[in-house]
């Protein structure tokens, strides 16, 4: 059942083969089974779940179901859930009990979608590895000495392992086609704007948004399906007409020009991922795509511009946990500046205390035009660079991440290192782009991904892309040994 | 670019963390070593750019000025470390 697609998850369901619950309850058994090794959920909702699984029978029953009805999911713990902890992979939000729920999760719910229970992830999604949440690192289901990626970590693993036919992710700088990429899976993330972000708890609010982590393009397409849309709840949702993700599936690629950015294929790229990277644009050339050497110039300033731009952001999204409303209060402050200062410091991880600390610093009197006004300009130049680029071709390809999965601690020490593991992916959420992670191959017996840039609320075309190649090749349907 | 011990304060400050004494050189360096990586910017003239705060060129949208949330201060205040009678309690402010 876990190997299966939405699409034969959903046809099982109409024909009656499975129900919603029967389905729910063999996911349940997986993460009771799998998961204290792998550490993917923070909240197990198996009650509200066979709950919702019972009334999606009944939709069933009753005719009224769409395609995603019945089939389980897992949400990342990002997104709030009315009644069921939102914790965001910090012990600040431990105690919290979200009101109200998510748009995404509001759409999910409506649809029938039972949900499993909530993922873990980086603390407020700041980090590459899932190594900075207060409940712990998420372990890769390719080898458990190595890290999922992150901030979508606990989706990644979770999806990866078949806990969960299919997992939401958010993605900041990379979240969600980082972890992707490092655990053999297809990941999206759509334009900024396509989905609503209500709900979903802020880090850097122009340049976050959700997605999904999947098997394959044509379960992405099913989800995107269920989550994009204008919402006026969300300041920043477009109001554009959503198309059928699914109907340009398999137009074929012939005359497609794909360009590959030659910064994307220098140093700090690993050889081996090089290869793979090298052997799925060959794929491509065998389907019909003709490949046109482009240049982003600006690449290696998209991530002295983000750190600048994102930690900004944050230092402000995270003014908002003061102990006051919600959220941690130490313990018998003595006046109203030790509470702020003390629930903050006692509450906050490293990593997050260093990105409000940089961003306070970079807004502070004195410094604004040398950091965010600079960095502002900068996202200028490295937007351009993508518009010139779509002005020769359709796709944009090229790795991923410069490596495979890294060791769980290999970089926990080194904030820069681990920046670094998001070059080739922190450029798309400055200019506000769509972009996929697909698999490609195996190296060392580890996921590699291939990365798919899209023109703005060309999600359909990105999909259509990685679906042809997934049509080719069957790297997307590779799973870790242990968990098959 | 190297913040020093009392910089890093100020900037704690500004951000209202507490941070413990031993660990002050350890954000010294970190936040650092961020700076410098972040002053690669500083390569490119930028002059005539104009700043880019966000992905849409889109302007506020703009809602009618009516009431349409309903009240739900005791279900917000669930979550609430300290409260009384519908109100927030904090250290007094006031002496």
């Amino acid at each position: 059942m876990h190997k299966k697609s939405l699409a034969e998850l959903s046809a099982l369901l109409s024909s009656g083969e499975t129900s919603s619950v029967e389905l729910t309850r063999y996911f349940l058994d997986r993460i009771a089974m799998y998961d204290g090794d792998i550490n993917s959920f923070v909240t197990v909702t198996e009650e509200q779940a066979l709950q919702s699984a019972a009334q999606a029978d009944k939709m069933i029953a009753d005719g009224k179901a769409q395609v995603l009805t019945g089939i389980p999911l897992a949400q990342k713990d990002i997104f709030c859930t009315q009644d069921v902890r939102t914790a965001c992979g910090s012990k600040m939000l431990d105690n919290f009990i979200a009101p109200y729920n998510a748009t995404v999760v509001e759409k999910l719910n409506a649809t029938g979608m039972p949900m499993l229970g909530k993922l873990n992830m980086d603390e407020f999604a700041m980090g590459s590895s899932n190594e900075t949440s207060f409940y712990g690192a998420v372990k890769n289901p390719w080898d458990l000495e190595r890290v999922p990626g992150g901030s979508s970590g606990g989706s990644a693993a979770a999806v990866a392992a078949g806990l969960a036919p299919i997992a939401t992710g958010t993605d900041t700088g990379g979240s969600i086609r980082q972890p992707a990429s490092l655990t053999g899976l297809s990941g999206l993330k759509p334009t900024y704007g396509r989905v609503s972000r209500w709900g979903m708890i802020a880090f850097a609010s122009s340049l976050d948004q959700a997605g999904m982590l999947a098997h394959s393009a044509e379960d992405c397409a099913l989800l995107l399906q269920g989550i994009a849309g204008f919402d006026e709840k969300d300041s920043t949702s477009v109001d554009r007409a959503v198309p059928d993700y699914s109907a340009d599936l398999n137009k074929p690629l012939k005359g497609l020009k794909v360009g590959l950015p030659k910064e994307y294929f220098g140093e700090g790229l690993d050889s081996k991922v090089g290869a793979i990277i090298d052997e799925a644009i060959a794929e491509y050339q065998r389907l019909g795509a003709e490949m046109i050497e482009i240049s982003l110039p600006n690449t290696h300033l998209a991530v002295p511009a983000y750190y600048v731009i994102a930690p900004a952001e944050c230092s402000s999204n995270l003014s908002r946990y003061d102990g006051v409303r919600y959220g941690y209060r130490c313990e018998d402050p003595k006046d109203l500046s030790d509470m702020y200062e003390r629930s903050r410091g006692e509450a906050f991880g490293y990593e997050v205390k260093r990105r409000i600390m940089m961003g306070a610093y970079a807004l502070s009197s004195g410094y604004y035009d040398a950091y965010y006004l600079k960095a502002q300009k900068i996202r200028r130049l490295i937007s351009a660079d993508f518009e010139d680029a779509f002005s020769q071709v359709d796709v944009i390809m090229g790795p991923t991440a410069p490596t495979t999965a890294f060791k769980l601690g290999e970089k926990a020490d080194d904030p820069i290192t681990m920046y670094l593991s998001d070059i080739y992916t922190i450029a798309v959420n400055l200019a506000g782009l769509p972009a996929m992670s697909i698999p490609a191959g195996l190296a060392d017996g580890l996921p590699v991904g291939l990365q798919l840039i899209g023109n703005y609320f060309d999600e359909a075309g990105l999909l259509n892309v990685a679906h042809q190649f997934q049509q080719s090749t069957d790297w997307h349907r590779q799973s870790p040994a242990a968990y098959n | 670019m190297s913040l020093s011990a009392d910089e890093v304060k100020k900037i704690a400050y500004l951000a209202r963390i507490s941070i413990k004494e031993e660990n002050i050189h350890a954000y010294a360096e970190n936040l650092s070593g961020i700076l410098d990586l972040v002053a690669q910017m500083d390569a490119v003239n930028t002059d005539n750019v104009k700043p880019m705060a966000h992905p849409q060129e889109m302007i506020q949208r703009l809602r009618e000025d009516k009431v349409t949330e309903v009240n739900q201060r005791e279900q917000f205040q669930r979550n609430a470390p300290a409260t009384e009678v519908g109100l927030y309690l904090v250290p007094k402010v006031i002496e």
